[in-house]
């Protein structure tokens, strides 16, 4: 029977199970990543970390937990009520739905039915997460929007076009994985790992092979879950708190839950895709140390490695000015992207087709050079010159003020005759204009 | 290959496509995360303290007089992000139409290569003429 297979057959009260402990985790795993988070940033930054309440701190985030559940809930008086009230729910919602098709372990025996320690593999699984992804941005742009206040709202937008600008990157990415795997199935993603060959070893994951785009998904989920150095939509120092400046209590509380499932998500994501999910690296897929249980210890060991990247990063980089990162994004992970998976597909054409793999790839390669030697010949865009467009305090632009007043218009030299007159147009036209050069010619014609 | 009219003629396999039963445990999941959500969102203004004032309900900015704002909702939005969206869409679309070629990249043979490169051609013509005109540019 095929993993799908005995996940459909599971009976309901093991569904119930799963569903709870799946839940239990997404919030321990909140708990214990918050915790993990403060204590390495403190020692990155020579100082203890949270180490009072509990063994080690450990119970910190539960204590900060149960302390905001008791905190004033604050309405603004400006907030659209109903969106402000919900926006903390759809944003947690998808959050741990996207849990339901990872696959933590292999095929384990719970009180006598035979299951795997996933709760759904679904034949559109991968499509799953990513929809999961972006639902879970409605809920920080309905926040921003609904709260009233500039910060809020500024906060909203950034998150959104970062999110949106960054999920291209991250779908992209993925592509490479499942036209080597040749199915969205996270179950068959992480079958097709198993037993994965390279240079005669077992390596039991895809990311060396298709290292573009493991390193393309690492830098694109940083993003996508609005971490440092991609922090923007709640850069404290530009943005106060961004998105939930104005939100207080559990609803806080909710925004955070949300955002840590989110970073367990795309981990325990990148580990099923590129990582070999719960497979123990160098050995087969029938070894003892693959069995199902031990599959989750290294599932949660390899999520760790990528989560411990996260709280590195924060540590050690300094925020990205939102032009480089919309830059980063659209400017390059893109154009490689597709360029990966044409060569990807090319190769893996020309390897089941029998060509010469060696001269075909140092050609394309020579072509593609080629091809980019030849874009940088192209002209730049003529940037327009504004340099005669003098720009005063107010910003908008003013007339120039140079202007040459005619010494005699003729029409009215044909109407008066009067030199009289024609002298005392002249004066007026010398005292409106401010620039001296008009005046200079004013007083040219008079004389 | 499948066909599209045996697939609906058959009822479908226990965790296959078409099962729309094995999406029960995906619902309760849905379910037990919104129950926890709504309980907290509903339990929350019940349980704090409850010591309003003018000031606490005023927008937060920095502690200077809040700048004007439109009845409900967030004020105006910058128009870039109106075109960021628009190239979202567009690159998202493609990004769609790639998953079910990745599916089956090695079945579809050389055909399949040579259309994913056209398609890619086309999309990435659209895409340079969207830098060459700024429109990746953040300004």
């Amino acid at each position: 029977m095929t993993r799908a297979e005995v996940l459909a057959d599971d009976p309901i009260w093991l569904i119930l199970i799963k569903v709870v402990v799946l839940f239990a985790f997404g919030v321990v795993m909140t708990l214990f990543m918050i915790w993990l988070e403060r204590r390495v940033v403190a020692r990155m930054q020579h100082r203890p970390g949270p180490n009072r309440v509990g063994p080690f701190g450990l119970l910190q985030s539960l204590a900060d937990g149960l302390k905001l559940a008791f905190k004033e809930d604050i309405m603004p008086a400006k907030a659209d009520k109903v969106v402000y009230f919900i926006a903390p729910v759809i944003s947690t919602i998808p959050a741990f739905v996207a849990f339901s098709v990872m696959p933590f372990g292999g095929r384990v025996s719970i009180f006598g039915e035979q299951t795997y320690l996933q709760l759904v593999d679904l034949p559109v699984g991968v499509l799953v997460v990513l929809a999961c992804s972006s639902l879970g941005v409605y809920g920080i742009v309905l926040a921003g929007w609904s709260s009233g206040s500039p910060y809020p709202l500024l906060g909203a937008l950034r998150s959104a076009a970062q999110v949106i600008s960054y999920e291209i990157a991250m779908g992209l990415s993925i592509v490479g994985v499942i036209i080597t795997a040749h199915s969205l199935s996270t179950g068959d993603i992480v079958n097709a790992q198993a037993n994965f060959e390279l240079w005669g070893l077992k390596v039991n994951s895809f990311f060396i092979p298709l290292l573009p785009s493991f390193l393309i998904y690492v830098t694109s989920m940083v993003g996508e879950t609005n971490r440092a150095p991609f922090d923007l939509p709640e850069a404290e120092s530009e943005l106060v708190g961004g998105f939930h400046t104005e939100y207080s209590s559990l609803k806080f509380a909710l925004f955070f839950l949300a955002e840590y499932v989110n970073m367990v998500t795309v981990s325990a994501f990148s580990t099923m895709l590129f990582l070999g999910g719960g497979l123990f690296p160098f050995v087969g897929q029938d070894s003892v140390l693959n069995n199902g249980w031990l599959q989750f210890v290294w599932f949660i060991a390899k999520t760790f490695v990528l989560l411990f990247l996260f709280i590195w990063l924060r540590g050690t980089l300094p925020r990205y000015r939102y032009d480089q990162f919309m830059r980063l994004g659209w400017k390059v992970l893109v154009p490689v992207n597709l360029s990966w998976i044409v060569a990807l597909v090319a190769v893996r054409q020309l390897r089941s087709a029998g060509w010469p793999l060696g001269p075909t790839l140092f050609f394309g390669a020579i072509a593609v050079l080629g091809l980019i030697a030849l874009s940088f010949a192209l002209p730049d865009r003529e940037v327009p010159d504004d340099e005669y467009v003098p720009v005063t305090g107010g910003g908008y632009p003013i007339p120039p003020l140079d202007l040459e007043v005619p010494t005699e218009t003729p029409k009215r030299r044909r109407q008066t005759r009067g030199s009289r007159s024609r002298r005392r147009a002249a004066v007026t036209a010398g005292q409106s204009a401010s620039a001296s050069q008009s005046q200079e010619g004013s007083n040219d014609g008079n004389v | 290959m499948y066909e599209t009219a045996t697939i609906l003629a058959q009822p479908p396999a226990p965790g296959g496509p078409g099962d729309l039963k094995s999406y029960l445990p995906l619902i309760l999941l849905f379910v037990l995360a919104g129950a926890f959500a709504v309980f907290s969102v509903v339990v929350a203004p019940l349980v704090g303290p409850r010591r309003y004032n003018k000031a606490k309900l005023d927008g937060y900015e920095c502690g200077i007089e809040p700048s004007p704002q439109p009845v409900v909702g967030g004020g105006r939005v910058p128009v870039a992000y109106y075109l960021t969206a628009m190239l979202f869409i567009l690159f998202d679309i493609e990004m769609v139409f790639l998953y079910p070629f990745a599916v089956t990249a090695d079945a579809l043979g050389v055909f399949g290569l040579v259309e994913i490169f056209l398609f890619i051609a086309t999309v990435g013509f659209a895409y340079a003429y969207v830098w060459r005109r700024g429109g990746l540019d953040w300004s």
